[in-house]
């Protein structure tokens, strides 16, 4: 296994160490507080109901037995809502959704009515007393049929003029240039690759508490977010444009410890507003926790992805082209929460690992009945999709060519020498070193060994496989000249606050979800500073007092945050310098910083502490300069940073059954520079696991009635730990160049890397059979038709 | 995930008990280790009016293993069949109460609850039909018994009545030249099956297959005996030829709907193999060979 | 809707309530008595999240009445530790980095103290066989085995600590 270097003691607990984490103690104990842990006196209950069809008018909600049920308060409909202007409101894409409709509902589990009990049970009787009539309309769940000419019109609100299902088209590079150069390729291949919906299926399901005080006039909003700051000011607009006394000074967004997020906890969800509407009418908290089928059958969906890709290359193995066209499925509105000027996402850093001189990307979003959404379940923005493409391609050019898989990969790897690397489609690669961490990889696993015994087995009519994945991340959203989401720009922010007894209080404007912050944080503070871990406290999560940012998710926390932590914290240690030159009678720049001191070059029994000095700060700062110890930076990322990785799976599969058995899988991963390498690995073991179920398990998909035919966890399969591999774990470290502390973030760059490394191993396997593409989930029943259709079914 | 209303009674002894379902027909509903009953209580898609909850019920949950027949008691949970000493040469009893759900709901499941409910694709049924088992049935008014082949009607029906509690589980002894195996495809750990073939096979002083039993769940509205599979197989050596043609008599014989789990062809398909799995295995135990 | 009185031995300690019939076990333990470790993941009883300990048999609280368990005892996640000492299982989920967000920790913990008193030296297979009811979104379960295992150890060389010699005379 690698060692991390550290420069701090072990009592610092600075980057590189494996801090247990600060935040366990209360989560071992029973005592987290989740949203639905959280009560306030005097509290009502909110729950749903939901439509049972995909596409249908509402003829009448007759809420008259729901209203006799003992403890329903209300029952609230999109007609009263739409009284208040609040029927709709903008997605985080800028599109438009409903909070309850008026007469029309749009995907199966939609909200239809809102019912406030004085209890959960209430609440729930009230529900299903509730009677609504429907009349179903057309359901249209095939985006290619979407597209037709002749298609339902599933938005008619968005104007005559837009009298159709394609929400936008997007494009990426130059698509002319691309042209010729696949046109000049001596080999080209094409594969059609859909990557189906998934869900994050978070073991938390969202909730909130929403708290209107109408003496103060000031609403509290407890909930599940991953956005504290953002989702404020969401909230703010949103009342503004409903003509709501509800001002961004008097909303305070609170989170409370969240159970796992995974970017489905990012969205403006109706039951959100619906608690903050029943709260502003009765003047009483309104609590909302939706249920796990409400979770996974109208939450925020990921992927669904139809892409179409073709690759040009020359028979000596060399890359030359790439081309994409995908069309994606959005659901019935666009709420992906990407940043605004990338529909798609970054889907575009799709020609991945390689140097791809010439691309051509291009993504139509369309609607469907089904829910909305399209970012979430750690895909980076899209990432797990691009990747997937290039990695598919890239296998499939090899085996075409008769060229080993790993091979051509070293062949057209970007070479370390290369960084920054400009992509075709715009991206500055910062920094890599690609055929490290596959050679690596490849000794971990003993890859000529594999391909050994691949050929005895398949001699024997034996099915194995061995799928390789090496791919480029794209993280840390993002510089402001690019990123916005809403208008707003993706910085990040840290405030930092040393007390005069020398410990810190520091605030961060990005919102763990079980990614360690309030250790990994502080370790930050600890590597700059020279403050041991357990002196510092880290928050989060409260807009009244964290400073602004846009929250955890594209693994963003690291790579923007955390350089806003390190830039304060230097800040700090900049004033210290001028503070211990006071104290030492020295000037700053005969001062040396080392090991949480400031010493006088060449006398080193001549030192202050950071402790000292921070005490100094209080009470006895030199005159002219701002007494305290505090700084605070909001960080605008120079650039994205561009974690990586090589991934090697070994597949046998049943020929009984279909079954595919992931035989080992070796990571190997390069964040760049490492805070915890605890965490880092667990971070890595978790998106290993969830790059895993979408292979095998996972799928959402829906009857042409737009019934959703996973949606509860008897149908959605998420890996116990019995399935689940043994993951083997290493690393590579090439800093980020441009990042304050050189690391990248790797939240979601196992999830990313995984799927194709799976799916290859499995289409290596069926390779010698004609199988040129399968695409996850690999269940049985799909991989023993193929057998059958081959014939080697036994 | 909030249930209806209903009334609930825990009644100290079986008499009672009985007394209650006669008392409260059609709208009670037994309640056993509650694995089955509770999550459809949740999901509102069963509105008793009164549950009789029978934990306190002593008697009907021992295992014992007679002269002729492995008895279990109807409120023994998964994992003690699991467990018990008794059990320990029914291999095929073992592999299906090994894979019932997970260990939670081995602890508190019962065999008499599970069949009561009948799942269609629930693994006990197809174990007892396999092995020509014999269910006890207890009312106020007596006490009958019923084959397992004649005991799983149709979808989520049973041969039992309103006033009725599965009261025991009577399965054939293993003697010398029997073995039983219980094949469970499934998508993933804790499933209800996708196919399960449960195999009991007895043979002659000859060597040659005396008796066959073939449970199938998951693949026809209800578990049900392979007849054809099972005919098919009498008379013979046990070989792979056998076998294959008992297993494609199986997979005949099944009804499977395309759902979730997969399309009906790749079911019918996996009846085929899970069979002669089940049979390989069961063949080479009831030979002393596994 | 008339209530029936309950009264459950909670990690140690009886408490009581009048409850509806129909109330689940989870809602009595978190929104009644306030013992909110016990978490609820999901409504078809796969994700374990609510798994507590019945007369020391591990349970889907979430899968069994407030009335069924009148009269047994039950024991949860806040019920582990002594007093400000933490139960070997916590220890180790700490250690070894066996939880991030948390959420499914309660759970995994009863049902690891469950697995540990019937087996005190699981194997890799046994462990993850063990905690097959018990779904986590986080760790990739590959830390929370190694704790398992960590705890395992612990408390077998506790049991098999030699006692306190006696000194003669």
């Amino acid at each position: 296994m690698t060692e991390i270097a550290t420069h701090t003691t072990p009592e610092v607990g600075g980057m590189g160490y494996s801090v247990k984490r600060k935040e366990d103690p209360r989560f071992i104990q029973g005592k987290g507080q989740y949203i639905d842990d959280f009560n306030l006196p005097g509290q009502l209950w909110l729950d749903i109901v939901r439509s049972p069809y995909a596409h249908a008018k509402i003829k009448s909600i007759d809420a008259s037995e729901a209203l006799k049920v003992p403890g329903v308060a209300a029952v609230v409909t999109g007609k009263d809502l739409d009284g208040y202007k609040l029927a709709w409101m903008p997605t985080l894409a800028g599109d438009m959704q409903m909070v309850l409709p008026v007469d029309t509902v749009m995907y199966q589990a939609q909200e239809v009515a809102a019912v406030i009990a004085t209890s959960r049970y209430a609440a729930a009787d009230g529900v299903a007393a509730v009677m609504v009539d429907y009349e179903p309309l057309p359901v249209i769940v095939d985006p290619m049929k979407s597209l037709q000419p002749d298609a339902f019109v599933l938005r008619p609100d968005r104007g005559p003029d837009k009298a159709n299902n394609h929400i936008w088209h997007w494009e990426s590079g130059d698509r002319a240039d691309t042209d010729a150069a696949m046109a000049a390729s001596e080999v080209r291949l094409a594969e059609d690759i859909y990557i189906p919906r998934i869900h994050v299926a978070s073991i938390e399901t969202c909730g909130c508490v929403a708290d209107w005080d109408p003496i103060r006039q000031q609403l509290t909003m407890h909930m599940t977010t991953q956005a504290p700051h953002a989702i404020r000011t969401v909230i703010a607009l949103v009342a503004a444009g409903a003509g709501l006394p509800i001002y961004e000074q008097n909303i305070r967004v609170k989170t409370h410890d969240i159970g796992g997020g995974f970017g489905g906890k990012v969205p403006v969800y109706p039951g959100y507003v619906l608690a903050i509407a029943a709260s502003f009418l009765t003047g009483k908290p309104v609590k909302w926790i939706e249920d796990r089928s409400e979770n996974l059958q109208a939450d925020s969906f990921a992927r669904d992805y139809h892409i179409h890709a073709e690759i040009g290359a020359s028979r000596d193995g060399t890359l030359n082209a790439l081309k994409v066209r995908t069309i994606a499925d959005h659901g019935y509105t666009d709420a992906a929460a990407d940043p605004s000027k990338f529909p798609a996402g970054l889907f575009n850093v799709i020609t991945g690992s390689y140097d791809l001189k010439h691309a051509f990307v291009e993504v139509d979003g369309v609607y469907t009945n089904k829910p909305p959404g399209g970012v979430a379940y750690r895909c980076s923005f899209r990432v797990t999709e691009a990747v997937h493409a290039i990695e598919r391609m890239v296998d499939n050019t090899a085996h075409e060519l008769g060229m080993d898989p790993a091979d051509l990969r070293m062949k057209n790897f970007i070479r370390p020498e290369q960084f920054p690397y400009h992509t075709a489609t715009g991206w500055d690669y910062d920094s890599g070193n690609y055929g490290a961490a596959l050679r690596k990889a490849m000794d971990i696993i003993d890859y000529a060994g594999l391909r050994r015994e691949q050929a005895e087995r398949r001699a024997r009519g034996e099915l194995m496989g061995i799928g390789i994945s090496s791919f480029t991340e794209i993280v840390g959203a993002g510089p402001s000249h690019d990123f916005d989401i809403l208008g707003l720009k993706m910085f990040d922010s840290c405030e930092i606050r040393v007390h005069p007894t020398g410990k810190v209080l520091a605030r961060i404007g990005v919102q763990t979800q079980g990614q360690g912050h309030e250790t990994t944080f502080a370790q930050i503070i600890a590597e700059e500073l020279g403050f041991p871990v357990a002196d510092i406290k880290i928050e989060y999560g409260d807009t009244d007092t964290a400073p602004y940012g846009l929250g955890t998710y594209a693994s963003r926390s690291t790579p923007v945050a955390g350089a806003a932590t390190a830039v304060a914290a230097r800040k700090l240690r900049d004033k210290g310098r001028l503070l211990a030159a006071h104290l030492l009678e020295a000037s700053p720049e005969d001062l040396e910083w080392t090991n949480g001191k400031f010493s006088v070059k060449g006398s080193p029994e001549k030192f202050k502490t950071i402790q000292e000095i921070a005490f100094a700060a209080y009470t006895n700062h030199p005159q002219g300069m701002e007494a305290g110890f505090e700084a605070v930076d909001y960080y605008d990322p120079p650039n994205l940073t561009f974690p990586f990785g090589s991934y090697i799976c070994v597949v046998d599969i049943d020929r009984g059954t279909g079954q595919v058995h992931v035989r080992r899988f070796v990571a190997v991963d390069d964040c760049g520079n490492i805070i915890n390498p605890m965490i880092v690995d667990g971070q890595i073991h978790g998106g290993l696991t969830m790059g895993f179920a979408p292979s095998l398990l996972e799928e959402i998909s829906y009857d042409e009635n737009g019934n959703n035919l996973a949606g509860t966890f008897m149908d959605y399969l998420l890996p116990t730990a019995v399935e689940t591999p043994r993951w083997e774990t290493d690393k590579t470290v090439t800093p980020s160049p441009h990042h304050p502390i050189g690391a990248k973030g790797v939240g979601e760059s196992a999830t990313v890397g995984a799927p194709p490394a799976i799916n290859n191993a499995v289409v290596d396997a069926l390779w010698h059979l004609g199988v040129r593409n399968v695409d996850i989930p690999l269940t049985p029943p799909k991989i023993w038709a193929i057998l059958k259709e081959k014939g080697v079914a036994t | 995930m909030i249930p209806p209303q209903f009334d609930y009674v825990r009644p100290p002894d079986l008499d009672s008990a009985l007394r209650a379902l006669q008392e409260h027909e059609g709208e009670a509903k037994v309640l056993s280790g509650g694995y089955s009953l509770l999550p459809l209580l949740k999901l509102r898609l069963a509105q008793p009016g009164l549950l009789v909850d029978i934990q306190d019920v002593s008697g009907i949950d021992g295992i014992v293993e007679t002269d002729d027949e492995l008895r279990i008691g109807g409120r023994a949970t998964h994992r003690k069949i699991l467990e018990h000493p008794a059990v320990a040469r029914y291999v095929g009893v073992l592999e299906a109460a090994g894979g019932i759900g997970d260990p939670q709901v081995r602890n508190w499941g019962t065999i008499g609850g599970s069949c009561a409910h009948a799942d269609p694709s629930s693994d006990w049924p197809a174990v007892l039909i396999a092995a020509r088992a014999t269910i006890v049935l207890r009312s106020a008014g007596g006490e009958r018994t019923v084959a397992a082949r004649d005991f799983f009607v149709d979808t989520f029906q049973t041969a039992i009545e309103p006033t009725e509690i599965l009261t025991e589980v009577r399965i054939p002894r293993r003697g010398p030249r029997v073995g039983g195996a219980y094949q469970k495809l499934e998508r993933r750990a804790g499933d209800f099956a996708t196919v399960g073939v449960a195999a009991r096979i007895v043979l002659g002083e000859d060597g040659r297959i005396a008796q066959a039993g073939i449970g199938l769940t998951a693949v026809g509205d209800t578990p049900f005996a392979a007849t054809d599979a099972e005919n098919a197989l009498v008379g013979t050596d046990g070989g792979a030829d056998a076998i294959a043609a008992a297993a494609a008599a199986a997979a005949a014989q099944s009804h499977p709907a395309s759902d979730t789990h997969g399309p009906a062809d790749y079911k019918r398909a996996m009846v085929a193999e899970m069979t002669a799995r089940a049979l390989r295995l069961a063949i080479a135990r009831a030979r002393g060979q596994a | 809707m008339s209530t029936q009185h309950v009264k459950i031995t909670v990690n140690g300690g009886d408490l009581e309530a009048d409850v509806e019939p129909r109330l689940l076990l989870v809602h009595l333990l978190r929104d009644t008595w306030g013992l909110t470790g016990t978490h609820i993941g999901c409504d078809t009883s796969n994700c374990g999240a609510c798994t507590v300990l019945v007369d020391g048999e591990s349970a889907k609280s979430c899968t069994m009445l407030a009335v069924q368990a009148d009269g047994h005892s039950v024991a949860t996640v806040e019920g582990l530790a002594d007093g400000a000492t933490l139960h070997p299982l916590q220890q180790a989920f700490w250690d070894q980095h066996g939880l991030q967000c948390g959420f499914c920790t309660p759970g995994m913990l009863m049902q690891a103290s469950w697995l540990l008193a019937r087996n005190d030296d699981p194997t890799e297979d046994e462990i993850r066989e063990g905690i097959a009811g018990n779904l986590c979104r986080c760790t990739g379960y590959v830390n929370i085995v190694k704790s398992i295992q960590q705890a395992a150890d612990t408390m077998r060389e506790a049991r098999n600590a030699p006692a306190e010699p006696v000194v003669a005379g």
